[in-house]
């Protein structure tokens, strides 16, 4: 099985094997060995689940070196509209667009410039489809993902389209070539406020590579701004006369309701991952017809909640809904020149390959097989305990049993059958012992 | 293999249960999507038919290599003309569970139309008992 990028990974000497994570994991992908997490690749969204849930902050999400633009003439940043809400309201946007600059960055485009078109595109493919609603969005790569892996069924109804940051990113590609800019000289960097989104730019669903040619993590950048910031107090920075003019529709894109509210008929907006998984169940069962588009983000609140934001999510939708209302009343001039582009941008704006399936659920290609593997999961189901303490390493009773039955786990696992089988006499406390730390590590056991 | 389940006349909180355990049966079995939706659209109408009319259900799954079997039997108030049921748009349902937004008498033909055989057996102030084959590849 070829293996996935994932931009979340466990610190070995910070994680304790504590189980928030692994209890919480939507796919159930993480189990703890010798007193670590480890994330299962093949069954890993991206949604950050982890990371949000663990204590010890041993959950970290992987960043290239900010140092790799400097190998480009013309450094290109894509700016998240959650950027901007990460910041106090005394801090202008002309200030960081300023601080940006000053950190190395030749050019600034926000990614929300491009949902004009892509609120075009979408209607114009839902037109021509109509016969594949529930249209679902592609917005979030954690629900692509997702989908893949526990709702393949539900595969032809995502939008094949391209998202704000690879519109932006062909954009840009293509206007500094039309310049004259060798295409080798064109770095674009995409500021992700999430690991979902480092995965879509490392290991792309739908295409063979992405628009973009790196990611910096918003956490990162902020305390760059920031530092910048406290730097230049005395001495502000000229401003740079880059801004364009956002609607506030664009402004309102990655916060919740932001894509339904654009499109016609039965939209919902849902957002966190167990309720997204909830309405795929019901869309799945056909429980609920008649749904015309399907905004579904993985993160609480979605974009503001994102797993590498700074600032409390409630916040940072103040702040945005302040900038769209400061558009109403102040609207810039300078005009947005990816909408010239649109038509181009449309037709360069498919994903080019089918999103293929990459289903977790099932225990063997082979009916036959799978169902007996199935008789002996409900068997061992039965002298199981059915309370979830996660003591095995695994986060469920039936998980381990899967386990077991696909050779990854012993039964013995099992707290309680270890108990069980020293009172009969067939496990020593020593070889109980043995087992436990094969879980939870040598070191948990060592005062 | 079979499997069963309970269904609770009149909470409609709880139809759908059995529908989506059958679904995540079946997804681990590699059963092609296709099938797994027809099982579980059938089914699940059933499920929401015994909730609606009957005071109490059960359903029982037997699941084979080449297909599935559920047979839903309840104890409820039976139908007293089963081609009549058959029909679209025709409804017993009281007003209430129609403003529930079921009721909308499409039961019994999704149901025919997502199975390939069905067989409705019914007595009147009894229950009935309503058996689905899906084959795995129709």
């Amino acid at each position: 099985m070829e293996t996935f990028y994932h931009a979340l990974k466990v610190a070995p000497g910070t994680c304790i094997g504590c189980t928030h994570c692994m209890s919480l994991c939507p796919t159930r992908a993480i189990r703890v060995v010798r007193g670590m997490a480890v994330i299962d690749k093949n069954a890993c969204v991206d949604c950050g689940m982890c990371l949000k849930s663990c204590p010890r902050q041993a959950i970290y999400v992987a960043q290239d070196d900010f140092n790799q633009i400097f190998q480009y003439k013309y450094r290109v940043v894509i700016l998240p509209t959650v950027l901007f809400g990460q910041f106090a309201e005394e801090v202008t946007e002309d200030q960081i667009f300023a601080e940006l600059h000053d950190m190395g960055f030749t050019h600034v485009i926000e990614a929300a410039q491009a949902y004009g078109v892509l609120a075009k595109a979408t209607r114009r493919y839902m037109q021509k489809h109509a016969y594949l609603r529930p249209f679902i969005s592609a917005f979030c790569p954690a629900i692509v993902r997702l989908i893949q892996v526990r709702f393949p069924a539900l595969l032809e109804h995502i939008l094949p389209l391209k998202q704000g940051m690879d519109l932006a990113a062909i954009y840009a590609r293509r206007k500094f070539t039309a310049e004259g800019v060798a295409p080798g000289d064109i770095g674009i960097f995409y500021v992700t406020p999430c690991a979902a989104k480092i995965a879509a730019i490392k290991s792309p669903v739908g295409e063979d590579r992405s628009d973009v040619d790196g990611v910096i993590n918003l956490d990162f950048l902020y305390n760059k701004i920031q530092l910048g910031l406290s730097r230049h107090r005395d001495n502000p920075l000229p401003p740079v006369p880059e801004q364009t003019y956002l609607s506030p529709d664009a402004i309102a894109w990655t916060l919740s309701e932001g894509e339904a509210s654009n499109f016609e008929g039965r939209c919902l907006a849902i957002d966190g991952i167990h309720n997204v998984s909830d309405i795929l169940e019901k869309i799945e069962n056909d429980e609920l017809l008649d749904i015309d588009y399907l905004e579904l983000r993985a993160c609480s609140h979605s974009c503001p909640g994102g797993t590498l934001t700074v600032n409390n999510r409630f916040l940072t939708i103040e702040r945005l809904r302040k900038r769209m209302q400061g558009v109403t009343d102040n609207p810039r001039t300078c005009p947005n020149d990816i909408a010239g582009d649109e038509e181009y941008l449309i037709a360069n704006g498919r994903l080019h390959e089918e999103i293929p399936p990459r289903s977790i659920d099932q225990l063997d290609e082979n009916f036959v097989t799978a169902m007996q593997k199935m008789e002996k999961i409900n068997r061992i189901m039965e002298v199981l305990p059915r309370i979830d303490c996660g003591a095995c390493g695994t986060p469920s009773c039936h998980t381990l049993a899967r386990d077991v039955v696909q050779g990854k786990a012993k039964l013995s696992q099992c707290v309680f059958m270890q108990k069980l089988l020293c009172r009969e006499s067939l496990m020593t406390a020593e070889e109980s012992m043995e087992l436990s730390e094969q879980t939870w590590g040598e070191k948990r056991f060592e005062q | 293999m079979n499997f069963s389940y309970h269904i609770e006349g009149g909470n409609f909180s709880r139809a759908g249960i059995a529908s989506s355990e059958v679904k995540k049966i079946l997804k681990q079995l590699n059963v092609n999507p296709t099938a797994i939706k027809r099982v579980v659209v059938a089914l699940y109408e059933a499920e929401v038919n015994v909730v609606a009319h009957a005071y109490e259900g059960d359903v029982h799954v037997d699941i084979s290599p080449e297909g599935v079997t559920v047979v839903v039997d309840d104890r409820g108030p039976g139908i007293p003309d089963i081609p009549l049921a058959m029909q679209e748009g025709y409804s017993t349902a009281s007003p209430e569970v129609r403003e529930m937004g079921f009721g909308a008498g499409m039961g019994l033909p999704n149901m025919q139309k997502n199975c390939d055989e069905l067989s409705i057996e019914s007595e009147v102030g009894k229950g009935t008992r309503v058996t689905m084959k899906t084959r795995f590849n129709a």
